[in-house]
């Protein structure tokens, strides 16, 4: 069992790493509290498992990639 | 349809120009709307010297390619291309340059449009502006 995280922009600062891996499934909030040891996740955290938006109570899987990052600011 | 990001320096008429030559078919559009997003020296009230763009690869393209799509099955389309700059930037540097080729200009118009508001929501980029007192993240764009 593997899941890739990811962590972008300012959250990245805020957890204090760009990428882990886990052993174990779980919902994305499951996730999120596993990566950063149970730091309470901002407000207005976006989520994507495998490159598409989710919300925090969906499953991931084994071979997921899940990422979290604050609301995006391009263009 | 092409997306292309890129973390140099970019001239959004030479690119509209190479896409149009090497992509349409001459006498089939009738209407070309671009937008070009530049980089301001200043916000908020501040003086920005510069500014750096973060993306998430292959998240990022695939949600440009998204947009697009969606555009070309809401309006009568012929092409679409969508540039957006990362990395490290400077005042008056293009950031994003979105062109719709159409048939007639009401497609062109709104179908540009909204390439950039959907840009502007829902592709993972994020900006960090650099200023004499450090760096800081923008929290949120300006409305449209």
């Amino acid at each position: 069992m593997s899941i890739t995280v990811k962590f972008f922009a300012r959250l990245r600062e805020q957890v204090g790493k760009a990428e882990l891996t886990l052993d174990d499934a779980g919902d994305v909030q499951s996730i999120w509290d596993r990566a950063t040891e149970n730091m309470p996740m901002p407000d207005n955290t976006l989520c994507a498992i495998n490159m598409e938006y989710s919300n925090t109570d969906a499953p991931v899987r084994d071979g997921d990639e899940v990422a979290f990052f604050p609301p995006v600011t391009g263009g | 349809m092409t997306v292309k990001i890129l973390s140099n320096a970019f001239d959004p008429w030479q690119e509209t120009q190479q896409h149009q030559q090497n992509q349409l078919e001459a006498g089939k559009y009738g209407a070309t709307a671009s937008f070009v997003g530049t980089m301001r020296d200043f916000n908020q009230g501040d003086d920005v010297a510069s500014m750096t763009l973060e993306h998430y690869p292959g998240m990022t393209e695939s949600y440009l390619h998204k947009i697009c799509d969606e555009a070309k099955q809401r309006w009568q389309l012929i092409d679409c291309l969508i540039v957006h700059r990362v990395g490290e930037m400077h005042p008056n540097e293009p950031i994003v340059l979105t062109v719709v080729w159409s048939a007639h200009r009401k497609d062109a118009f709104e179908a540009c449009r909204y390439l950039m508001e959907e840009l502007k929501s829902r592709a993972p980029f994020w900006k960090k502006e650099g200023m004499a007192e450090g760096h800081r993240w923008v929290d949120k764009n300006t409305p449209g």
